[in-house]
């Protein structure tokens, strides 16, 4: 602040000031604590907003805990639905399939980008990582919405990838790929796949390539020198790209509706009929903030599990 | 255990750069040899391609007469201190310097008591639990040469392991690298610029320029028999003159120079055509009052530094060019005051003219 004081000068300063606090307190925080009290109140005829009924309770939060009815988990490249043994409220189960799902979206995120980033950050031609990146990142350019469709076109019965496969004769009959959570999960590690990439490419940049010779001279193998060298070292950017790769896949909207399937329901699907469909927007703030704090719960949870620090994320 | 290792006409390229040259040496099993050269000489090219990390272009790596062409780093019976130690950061001491053995699938307690029987062996006992960023610069080194010895190597590679550290402690870490070498007669293989170092430490020394070995022996002969003019300034100071050898007689030669005619000894494979030049040592030189005969020139004391068990004299010709002078300290004799006119003597057989050759870094064959 006296920094920014010094160099722009009192009228130059107070205007950056009021004009982040107004970023911040207009466009953020208001429309925030608007949802938040709305999401306590009951979905009302207009004529009684404000009348005796209008009164703080807890019932939108728990609408998400009626109507219990069996719970069928649809698992990644399974043609039937796992039958669990529990009967669970419908909008919870669908709470938890977005968790797991966007978890393993995360986590088949790392699995890919792991090789391409030590790749970019130790073995290609250093020369070569500009015009590499900006392969990658071209897609970027494109919409989500046209990235998401295009897989959409991709898996669907008469696309391309079953005529290849009917073509190589691999298969039979076409197979109808986007059932279950397959096409969510596989169009949102497409579309957030980056958010993985540059972190841990970052972490495993910054490592000095004299300690993987050093790991290699002592005679490690390949997966031990990447267990206990660089993967420790690049952890906190893991980390770092796990947790925004979750959030994005847990709030995200269009890759879930765009490649839906029947059996395929996100929370913020939910939400978005709440608001959209139902016109109660109180259930729907009350089932995002929902879906906000459990999510941050639940990865403070698992940050904690690996011996995360948020400082080591900020870095 | 140790292993002598062979390089046999070894070269190295970067694409059409030459970095490495044709580098012939047999070093012993047990040897403490050191390739001593200027900065972007090859150095750690040649540790490099010892432990694996770069394919020769040409010739051959033989460790304990092994051709290790085929071998990979985390195969060969070598262990090499980085210039930057390259300790792992995130790991204990004792897992650092177990991690060879973890490697190698040794039980935890074993190696943990290998670990700390290491420490002691390099005077770091009770650091076991401390991070590595609890270390002084000292102390990592130390840590650095633990965790090499424990894959108990039979070559140790040493990349110029002491040039981070202090003065004090660099002499002191010599002291005590010599010491380990000794007690665990492992061949050392240790590269520096610094030629005090090289020549108080080793066995042997090779001076290297541009990738090429300039010359290879015991650190005496280095010191007294350059074999040529590079080997002579590289290591040592010298007062050098310019000039054309004439007719030898017994390997003693006439020198002429724009400053008078010298006889000098003729150094190896020096004749009336070879671009040369005349190189004498300070301490082979002598200052004396009298009007002097033979290699002599007159000159006028311009800086004297006293240094204790030595002094420096800087005297300067009638051109205004600097010659020096050192001297012992003897206790008796006084040093010559500044302004004074005396002459600037030293015998021929002191004297060595010296090639100048000193092949550029070549292109790619
Ligand atoms: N990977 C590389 N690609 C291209 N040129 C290289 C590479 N590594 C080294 N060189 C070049 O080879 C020459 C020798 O390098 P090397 O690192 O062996 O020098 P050095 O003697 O160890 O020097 P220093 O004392 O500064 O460490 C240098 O001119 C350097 O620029
Ligand atoms: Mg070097």
């Amino acid at each position: 602040m006296n920094e920014l004081l010094r160099r722009y000068g009192m009228p130059l300063t107070a205007l950056f000031s009021v004009l982040t606090a107004f970023w911040l307190l207009i466009l953020v925080i208001l429309p925030y604590i608007y949802l938040f009290e709305e999401s306590f109140r009951p979905y009302l005829p207009v004529t009684e907003v404000g009348g005796p009924n209008d009164t703080y309770s807890l019932n939108n939060y728990l609408a998400a805990f009626k109507q219990p009815s069996d719970w069928k988990l649809w698992l990644p490249l399974a043609w039937q639905p796992l039958i669990m043994p529990v009967q669970a409220p419908i909008h919870v189960q669908v709470f938890v399939h977005t968790i797991l799902f966007s978890s393993l979206t995360t986590v088949l995120a790392f699995v890919l980008t792991y090789p391409i980033a030590y790749y970019l950050a130790k073995i290609a031609n250093p020369k070569n990582v500009p015009v590499l990146f900006l392969l990658l990142l071209v897609p970027m350019w494109v919409s989500e919405i046209l990235r998401a469709f295009a897989w959409f076109i991709i898996l669907a019965l008469k696309g391309p990838v079953n005529y290849g496969l009917i073509g190589l004769g691999v298969i039979a009959d076409p197979i109808r790929w986007m059932t279950g959570y397959n096409s969510v999960i596989l169009g949102l590690i497409y579309v957030y796949l980056l958010f993985m990439l540059l972190p841990v490419y970052n972490a495993v940049q910054s490592l000095d390539t004299n300690q993987i010779e050093a790991a290699e001279d002592l005679g490690s193998p390949w997966w031990r020198t990447h267990w206990r060298v660089i993967l420790p070292h690049a952890k906190p950017g893991i980390a770092s790209g796990s947790v925004t790769v979750f959030m994005l896949a847990a709030g995200s909207i269009l890759v879930p509706t765009l490649l839906a399937s029947t059996n395929s329901r996100w929370f913020t699907e939910v939400i978005y009929q709440w608001m959209f469909e139902s016109q109660d927007w109180n259930t729907g703030s009350a089932y995002a903030f929902m879906l906000m704090i459990l999510c941050t719960v639940f990865v403070s949870v698992v940050m904690r599990l690996f011996k995360v620090k948020l400082s080591d994320i900020a870095k | 255990m140790s292993a002598g290792v062979d390089l046999d006409a070894v070269s190295a390229d970067f694409g059409k750069f030459r970095a490495v040259d044709r580098v012939n040496v047999s070093i012993q099993p047990g040897e403490f040899f050191s390739f001593l050269g200027p900065s972007g000489c090859g150095k750690t090219t040649i540790l490099r391609m010892v432990s694996g990390f770069i394919t020769p272009s040409e010739g051959a790596v033989r460790i304990g007469g092994q051709d290790m062409r085929t071998i990979r780093p985390n195969q060969r019976p070598t262990a090499l201190i980085f210039q930057n130690l390259a300790l792992f950061p995130l790991m204990p001491v004792w897992e650092n310097i177990a991690f060879g053995l973890e490697v190698r699938g040794i039980d935890k307690q074993v190696r943990r008591r290998k670990a700390e029987e290491l420490l002691r062996l390099v005077d770091l006992p009770d650091s076991a639990d401390k991070a590595i960023a609890q270390l002084s610069g000292g102390q990592k080194q130390r840590v650095a040469i633990a965790r090499a010895l424990a894959v108990e190597p039979k070559v140790m590679l040493l990349d110029e392991p002491l040039s981070a550290l202090d003065l004090k402690l660099r002499q002191h870490m010599r002291a005590e690298l010599r010491t380990i070498q000794k007690r665990t007669n492992v061949t050392f293989i240790y590269i520096t610029h610094d030629q005090g170092e090289a020549l108080a430490m080793s066995d042997r020394v090779g001076v290297m320029s541009q990738g090429r070995l300039q010359q290879v022996g015991v650190p005496q002969e280095i010191y007294n028999h350059p074999a040529n003019g590079f080997v002579a300034s590289f290591v040592g100071e010298n007062n050098i003159f310019a000039g054309k050898p004439g007719a030898a007689d017994k390997g003693l030669a006439r020198f002429e120079t724009d400053r008078g005619s010298f006889t000098a000894r003729l150094g190896p494979g020096v004749s009336s055509q070879t671009p040369c030049k005349l190189y004498v040592r300070p301490e082979h030189a002598r200052l004396t009052a009298e009007a002097a005969s033979g290699n002599a020139i007159a000159v006028e004391i311009a800086d004297v530094a006293f240094e204790g068990n030595f002094a420096t004299i800087q005297a300067r010709d009638s051109d205004g060019r600097m010659l020096m002078v050192e001297t012992r300290n003897d206790g008796a004799a006084s040093l010559p005051a500044t302004g004074r006119k005396m002459n600037f003597v030293f015998d021929a057989e002191r004297a060595l003219i010296l090639a100048d050759d000193v092949p550029a870094h070549g292109r790619a064959a």
